[in-house]
Parts: C-alpha cells; structure tokens; sequence
C-alpha cells in the first residue's frame, strides 16, 4: 500500500504573535515543530505499512527550512520526504495550497491513501485536507478515530462525530483527516534519525510541477486575509445560587442591568 | 564542558532527554509508589535502538567496530544511563542492568552463542540479567554455593542466587556457579541459562528503598539442566568473565549516579530560584549558592572521569578494572552527596512525598552499594596501584 502524509510546519506556541501592520504571524524566535495533529497522521501512515507493508511519503509546501519538519516525518519511519517549495507559493490561502498539494499527488502518481491532520495548529482551517481530495476528485473521510481495516480497495474506518461515531467504507484511493484519538505518535529512532540525516529531500517547485501561475500563491487565493487580530477576551459568566424562583428574579435583574 | 561528543552520541543524547522528559519524568512517582517493572518505557527504550547501541551491527546492534575490538558502545551506554536516570533512577537501571547480562556475552561468547541470543537483545525483544550474588556471597563472591555439575551434554545447576536485578522481567540470565569446588575462585563458570528452562524459578521479589521500578528477585536452580553449549569460554573462566564484564560495565552504574545527581541538581536549582524566604528567592543567599556550586562542579569532575574511562573502553584498552572502579566510586559518592545535599535545600519539603527529590536521594543509595561495593571498589584500586608500583 503506497501512502502519502501531507504535514505542515507551524510554530511551537500557544501564544501566537501577530504582526499588526501584515497582518501576518511572526516567526523570530519562535522553534517551528510538525503540526501536532500530523503527528498522528505520519504514526497512522507507519503502523500502516507495518501491518499491510508498502511505501510512506511525506510531503510539505513550505519554505526551505520546512525540510526540518520532513527530517523528523523520516526519523520516525517515514520512507521517503518531498519539500514543495517556491517563492511563488507565497501567499496561497487553503484553495491554493490545496491545489499545489494535489498536482505535486498526482506527480508522485502512485498512491491508495492521503492522510492528513485534521487541522493546523496555527491556521485552524481544517480545509486543505478536504481540499486536496476535492482537487484530486477522490473521496474524502474527515476527523478518523480508527482505521479498522484496508481491504480489496476498500477501507472501513470510524470517522468522530460529537455524538460518537460513523462506520464508513469507502474505496480507495481516498483521503482521511484524522484525530487525536486515533493513535500515541512514537518518538523517533537512533536508526531512524541517522536515516534521516542523511537522506535525499527531493524539492519541486511551481515549474517542477508545470503549474499555472494564476491558481498559485497570492494570485491562486479567492481569500484573502484582511484583518487578523486577537479576540478580547470574554467576560467570566455569571451563576446565580439559591431557590429557583430567587435564582430567576436575580438572573432577570442582571440580564436588565448587563444587557438590556 | 563541550565533551566533544560524536554526532551520534550528540542526537543519542537528545533523543533520550526527550524520552526521560517525555515519557518517564511523569510516571516515575507512580513507578516508584507501586514498585511495577515499567514495561511500557523498555518497549520505548526498545523501539528507539537504545538496547542497540552496545552490540556490534553483526548481531542486530547499530555498533560499527573495527575488526580487532570486540567492545564499543561505552560511552554512548553511558551517555544514555545518564540520561534516563535524571529522569528515574529505576528505570535507567532495568536498562543498564540488561547490558550487564549482554556483556558477558559480547566478550565471552562464540559465534553461535553471539547469533542465538544478541539480535533479540539488541532490538530489546529479550532483556538480560547478570546473576553473581548470593545470599552468603557478596562481596566474597568466591564463596558461591551454587553448582553445575556435568552431565553427558548438559550441567545440572543447583542453588540459589538472590539481589538479581531484572530477575523474572529478564528472558537470557548469564549466571555464575562452581564447576569445581576443590578449585576455589579458578572453578567457577559462567552459563547462559534462558527463563523457563525445567529447573530454573523465581522467589522472593525484594521491596527496596529505591530504584523501585526496578525489580530485583531471587532466582532458584533446582536440578535445571542447562545444555554444554551454554557454557560461556571454558570451565573455571567464571570469574575471569565477571571482572572484565564488571570492568566494562560499571561506568554504565557510575553514569546512574551522576544522572541521579544531575537529575537532582536540576530540581533543586528550580527550586531555589522559586522558594522565598525573608522576603527573598533563596538562591539569592550566598550559603545557598555555595551549595549549588559545590554540587555542580562534583557532578562535573564526575562526568569528566566517567566519560573518560568509557572512551578508554571503546578504544580498545583492556586494562581498565582501576579506572572502572574509580569512576564507579567516585559518581556515586558525589550521588549520595548531591542528593542529600538537594534535599537539604527543599527544606521541610523535601522530606515529603509530595515532592520529587527524596526519589533521588533514595536511589542514589544503591549506586554505591551494586557492583561491588564502594569498599571493594576501592581494594580494587588499591591493588591495581600496588602492583603498578611493584612493576
């Protein structure tokens, strides 16, 4: 089974920076890491291929720097890492990620499954997943929990819901974004990181990929940032205590003095 | 101090901080509080090649060695013992005491004693145990009870030895009975005994003051017919394989007890920057800041001499039981000092439970004790430079 993991690197922080003026997120200073919930699609990837065996291949849109990210995929145990770089990618909002994505897909060619992290940690979108099976018009399972098995072109998987969760099978090939829930990422190994070391990143770029310039980076994003700022922080809610009817006439009077 | 590590020894090294940070800084109360052989790290452990670091590429092992060296992977055993043990003392010593049982066969084994039993220790399916101790033999390991007696092609081991550290976790026990006792020490010899070979059970498992995620049990040899190929080197070398297995082996114990002290220093210097006493952090009085130095500079002269000797190891050097002994001796008196002295500037606090430093004040103990005694690592020394001079 030949298996691509699409990771993103993205700031180690809970504490996000924001440049005013750019309306972009500063970067100084800040360790940049695998985005934690690609963590778990790279250990899906792995055990994976060490139950059905096959290929892994990791693959990042990025800036140079974003290699880091597919050296940690490759010490963990991932087979191969492709870095999709290019000045003219800046700027690409999800459509245009996801479509980048999805032309370096169909250049590798060969492959049953996609698996992304259900969302970036500093963007929060959860949409260039589903975006990448839209482009490449292969059908898609958001928020997996668990992969119950890979069979005869078909994969049964339970997909999270708030409630509990769906039994899906679907054909392959076919994307998953997957939770936390589904699995506990491995550290890397001594092998494994002396691999990674040493391995060949193989890099394209927008004309690797013969990719039209007007669905790339800036010019390629129907959306557009305009503002980004941090929300105010919401007031602490009120609870009342006592006898219901005490408790209503209390609640009535506040909502009279906050809010209308 | 830049110590000049290899770029291997150097991604080791911040592979196993963030194992002992990760994985083990959390569990260790609990492993402590229940005294459970914390399976789930070694699976960790195993999974990251760290049980592969000692045992040449031959046999499973990430070790390259050159063709006239049949040991490597000291100081790399050390740099990851110490490691562990800043962030549990117990579970560092599950896995150093594996490489104890592996040693043995490293240096005494042939090639199919090598094939059969190193690929599973180095991918860490298996752990080793060593088995010397009795429980009237300690420090006067020639006193030894247990016997093996050769039958047509197997020896009949009878007896009891006991303090045996991963015994009953471990699945290769390399163990140490007399083949001949008008002999004395020159009729001992050491087996491979494998757990669940008829004979071979479990007694008592012992509640310790520390290192409590390790287990140290009784092993019981009941007419167990170990077969002659099990037989390491040749009848009598038992004792010969237990000192040059000790001779490698204890830096990798010197290198628990500078762990458990930097492991210690590392809590109390948080802690003293933290606590406020007379309207100041405490580690702003000068008493306290001298402790801290004092405490640092030991646990440096310590590493500086452990990493020493364990790349006079690797280098092929043989002649290292002074220095060995040294090392041992040294990390783990500046152990027991350091810790003690930690928990000296916790206060109150640190007499309790609640907080993690008694841990290592406990488990710092032992370092002292295993592996030859401090005693006897100093009759060690002394001999060696008795007979230096005698040269």
């Amino acid at each position: 089974m030949n298996i691509i993991v699409c990771i993103k690197q993205v700031p180690e922080t809970t504490e996000v920076k924001i440049n005013p003026q750019t309306n972009t997120l500063i970067r100084e200073g800040v360790k940049s890491i695998i985005n934690p919930f690609d963590m778990y699609a790279i250990e899906e990837a792995i055990r994976l291929k060490e139950k059905y065996t096959g290929k892994t291949t990791v693959i990042t849109m990025g800036p140079p720097q974003a290699e880091e990210a597919i050296r940690e995929a490759l010490a963990m145990g991932i087979d191969e890492g492709i870095l999709v770089t290019d000045r003219s990618f800046a700027g690409s909002d999800t459509w245009a990620t996801s479509y980048t994505l999805s032309q370096a897909i169909l250049k590798i060619s060969v492959f049953d499954l996609i698996i992304c992290g259900k969302q970036a940690s500093d963007g929060d979108t959860a949409q260039v997943g589903p975006g990448i099976s839209a482009h490449l018009d292969i059908p898609q399972v958001t928020y997996v929990k668990r992969i119950r098995e890979v069979n005869q072109g078909f994969a049964s998987v339970e997909r999270m819901t708030e409630e509990g969760y769906e039994v899906i099978s679907v054909s392959l090939p076919c994307l998953f974004t997957v939770v936390k829930e589904i699995n506990e990422p491995r550290l890397p190994s001594l092998r494994g990181l002396l691999r990674a070391k040493q391995a060949k990143i193989l890099k394209w770029s927008a004309k690797d990929l013969g990719l039209d310039e007007k669905k790339i980076g800036l010019n390629g994003s129907p959306t557009q940032v305009v503002k980004i700022f941090t929300p105010a922080a919401r007031p602490q809610g009120m609870i009342f205590h006592g006898e219901t009817a005490e408790v209503v006439e209390k609640l009535a009077e506040a909502l009279k003095k906050e809010i209308v | 101090m830049d110590y000049l590590l290899t770029e291997q020894q150097k991604l080791l090294q911040q592979l196993c901080r963030q194992i002992a940070e990760e994985k083990i800084a959390k569990a260790a109360k609990d492993f402590d509080a229940k005294e459970e052989f914390p399976w789930d790290i070694i699976k960790i452990l195993a999974q990251s090649d760290l049980f592969a670091i000692y045992i040449p590429q031959e046999y499973g092992g990430v070790l390259a060695l050159d063709e006239n060296k049949n040991v490597g992977g000291v100081l790399d055993l050390c740099v990851v013992t110490e490691e562990l043990s800043r962030a549990c003392g117990g579970v560092a010593v599950c896995y150093a005491a594996s490489a104890l049982g592996t040693f043995p066969i490293i240096l005494y084994g042939n090639e199919e004693q090598k094939k059969k039993y190193l690929p599973d220790l180095a991918s860490g399916k298996k752990l080793a145990a060593f088995a010397l101790t009795e429980p009237e033999a300690g420090s006067d390991a020639s006193a030894i009870k247990t016997t093996a007696t050769k039958e047509k092609d197997y020896y009949a081991l009878n007896g009891i030895k006991h303090f045996i550290t991963n015994g009953g976790e471990a699945q290769v026990y390399v163990v140490v009975a007399m083949t001949d006792k008008t002999k004395g020490p020159r009729g001992a010899s050491a087996f491979i005994v494998e757990k669940g070979t008829p004979g071979f059970s479990f007694g008592k498992k012992e509640d310790k003051l520390g290192i409590r995620a390790s287990v140290t049990r009784e092993l019981i040899f009941d007419n167990c017919k170990v077969p002659a190929t099990n037989l390491l080197g040749k009848e009598g070398l038992g004792f010969i394989v237990t000192m040059k297995t000790f001779d490698i082996s204890r830096p990798g114990v010197a290198a628990q007890a500078l762990g458990i002290a930097q492991g210690a220093l590392d809590l109390a210097l948080k802690y003293t920057k933290q606590r406020e006493q007379f309207g100041k952090t405490i580690s702003s009085f000068q008493g306290i800041q001298w402790m801290l130095a004092d405490m640092a500079t030991q646990i440096e002269a310590a590493r500086a001499l452990i990493y020493s000797v364990a790349r006079m190891i690797d280098s092929g050097n043989t002649s290292v039981s002074k220095e060995s002994a040294m090392a041992k001796l040294f990390a783990s008196d500046v152990a027991m000092k350091v810790t003690t002295d930690a928990v000296q500037l916790f206060g109150g606090y640190g007499y309790m439970r609640d907080y993690p430093i008694e841990k290592y004040m406990r488990d710092a103990k032992i370092t002292q004790i295993y592996e030859g005694t401090n005693q006897i690592q100093r009759n060690i020394i002394a001999l060696q430079l008795i007979k230096e001079m005698a040269k």
